[in-house]
């Protein structure tokens, strides 16, 4: 077992913990701090994995902005700082059915995919270059990526504008 | 003579040359220098509280015309080492149906962003903790750990001052990232590259000269960032006791207390990285290497006597007009530098004519700015007072 071997156990169990962290936990802040446990953990997999720039996104994104946007929609909720929480409502049946299909499509997909097992293949040292390019490039991810950047600078200055006064 | 001048590369070989010699594997001489190297980063890092409350008191008081503290041998020099007695002597208090567990998490995960930013600040073109090529990107992504930080101390207090203050805090925390962002990303435009070596060494002319709006505006995210008048609004310690953090006390008040002044050190180091030039100074870093800390050091100083200048110039803001200022002035003046800073990038390979073309467009961009808000301010101040009052508030 050599050192990144362990590296990956110890990430997983933090991935896998914050997970059933999640589910299991009554408090709803602190399950909403296991899910940012488990974002964690996956950052770290894309670090063993050689991807810097996806995993400092991971954190940002997941950590940085979606957690807290959670934690605040937790926070603003009424009557959620209650001990008596229930974990579930009315609508248990829903989710367990839908549940159950995600887990047996991506079971599925486990099983099927013929998961390549050979060596790494050579990492380009100008990842980043490569990434950049292939973004901007017509016949790669120029239309996902222009039509994603354009909409999240819409986002902003709509926010800019509604805090405008008219 | 090289060795000398080449100090703190030599050094570091010379310490893996001599495990080697005793028989350590590989893996261990690069696991050995990687914990020594990471243990001197964080106690330079809490140096930083050491060296900065003395120079704040100080500083602060000569501005104010008064004598600061001058108790403590010698010239009251010491009174960082008084207060920190004072501290670890003082009660911990966990408030009562508080949670426990996330009440003594927060002030740890208020040291994680602060301490981990150094890993990717340069000393000098080898004397780093690791030159990430994603380095800027790692400093934001890092950063934003803060917010949570802060969230769990508003919640783990069970104080609804403290609950308050925590909404405030992320808002302001979460209006400022953005501009700063946009800052960041007009320098990678310039420097092509995101890793922090490589921007200081693209930096033939400072950014803050190619830059200016650029700087400015990140200088003023930066304090926002780190938590320092005049947009101190996190804590605001004359209005609002201590904000977030008004349950802690002691120890757990200390770790909140040095974090935030190895955040200053941080974001001092990150502003001469990123605007000043870093490590360089007028060719002397190719003279000596040994002196590129001491550089570093020295714009960092400059950079936190401006912070200091700052706070002692400007009152504080009140909380809507500095969210305001964020996203109605802050925001749009960032996007207009960063498009500006595209196009020039496009326009010439020129290192010169970069710098040339963009100072321009950036003192042209300052000036339209001014009659902007010159000619809104004055549409404000002279409009009836009741449409003024609601403008304010809205």
């Amino acid at each position: 077992m050599n050192f990144s071997q362990v590296v990956f156990i110890i990430l997983s169990a933090m991935a896998l913990i914050g997970a059933v962290g999640v589910v299991t936990n009554r408090n709803l802040f602190r399950a909403a701090l296991f899910l940012i446990l488990s974002f964690v953990g996956v950052a770290g997999f894309y670090i063993l994995l050689e991807a810097e720039f996806l995993a400092m996104v991971q954190l940002l994104v997941y950590v940085g902005a979606i957690s807290i946007l959670i934690i605040f929609a937790i926070m603003l909720s009424r009557r959620i700082m209650s001990s008596e929480f229930r974990a579930s409502n009315e609508q248990w049946l829903i989710a367990l059915v839908a549940a159950a299909i995600l887990l047996g499509v991506l079971l599925a997909i486990l099983l099927q995919v013929n998961w390549p097992t050979d060596p790494v293949a050579d990492i380009p040292d100008n990842l980043m270059v490569e990434l950049g390019k292939a973004l901007v490039a017509p016949d790669q991810f120029l239309l996902v990526f222009e039509v994603a950047s354009v909409l999240l600078l819409v986002a902003l200055v709509g926010a800019v504008i509604i805090a405008r006064e008219r | 003579m090289d060795f000398i001048l080449n100090l703190w590369v030599e050094l570091g070989a010379w310490a893996q040359g001599l495990l080697n010699s005793w028989g350590v594997p590989e893996w261990g001489v690069n696991l050995i220098s990687d914990i020594v190297g990471a243990l001197i980063l964080l106690i330079i890092a809490v140096m930083a509280v050491i060296i900065f409350t003395p120079m704040e008191r100080k500083v602060i008081a000569r501005m104010q015309d008064r004598p600061g503290p001058n108790r403590v041998w010698p010239y009251g020099l010491l009174q960082a080492l008084a207060d920190a007695i004072k501290m670890l002597t003082k009660e911990d208090i966990v408030p009562r149906n508080s949670d426990r567990a996330l009440h003594m998490l927060a002030p740890l995960i208020v040291a994680i962003p602060a301490f981990l930013v150094f890993a990717v600040l340069p000393w000098g073109p080898q004397v780093i903790g690791k030159d990430l090529n994603v380095g800027v990107l790692f400093i934001v992504a890092v950063g934003s750990i803060h917010v949570l930080a802060v969230v769990i101390a508003g919640w783990g207090s069970n104080n609804k001052f403290g609950l308050l203050s925590t909404f405030r805090a992320v808002n302001q925390l979460l209006a400022y990232e953005i501009p700063m962002v946009l800052c960041i990303l007009t320098v990678v435009l310039f420097a092509k590259t995101m890793s922090t070596v490589g921007i200081v060494e693209a930096q033939t002319v400072p950014y803050f000269v190619v830059t200016p709006v650029a700087g400015m505006i990140f200088l003023i995210c930066a304090l926002a960032e780190a938590n320092r008048s005049p947009v101190d609004l996190l804590e605001a310690d004359s209005e609002m006791v201590a904000g977030y953090m008004v349950e802690y006390s002691g120890m757990k008040f200390a770790m909140f207390f040095i974090a935030e002044y190895v955040n200053i050190f941080a974001v001092a180091i990150l502003t001469s990285t990123l605007f000043l030039g870093g490590y360089k100074f007028f060719g002397l870093e190719a003279v000596a290497p040994i002196l590129t800390p001491v550089i570093v050091f020295v714009k960092a100083v400059f950079v936190v006597f401006c912070m200091l200048w700052f706070r002692a110039t400007f009152p504080r803001m009140r909380f809507d007009h500095l969210v305001g200022f964020a996203w109605k002035f802050l925001v749009p003046l960032a996007l207009v530098n960063l498009l500006l800073g595209a196009l020039v990038v496009k326009l010439t390979d020129n290192v010169w004519g970069q710098a040339g073309f963009m100072l321009l467009s950036n003192i042209i961009l300052i000036a339209i700015t001014g009659i902007l808000v010159n000619r809104i301010a004055r549409q404000l101040r002279e409009a009836p007072a009741i449409k003024r009052i609601a403008a304010v508030e809205r």
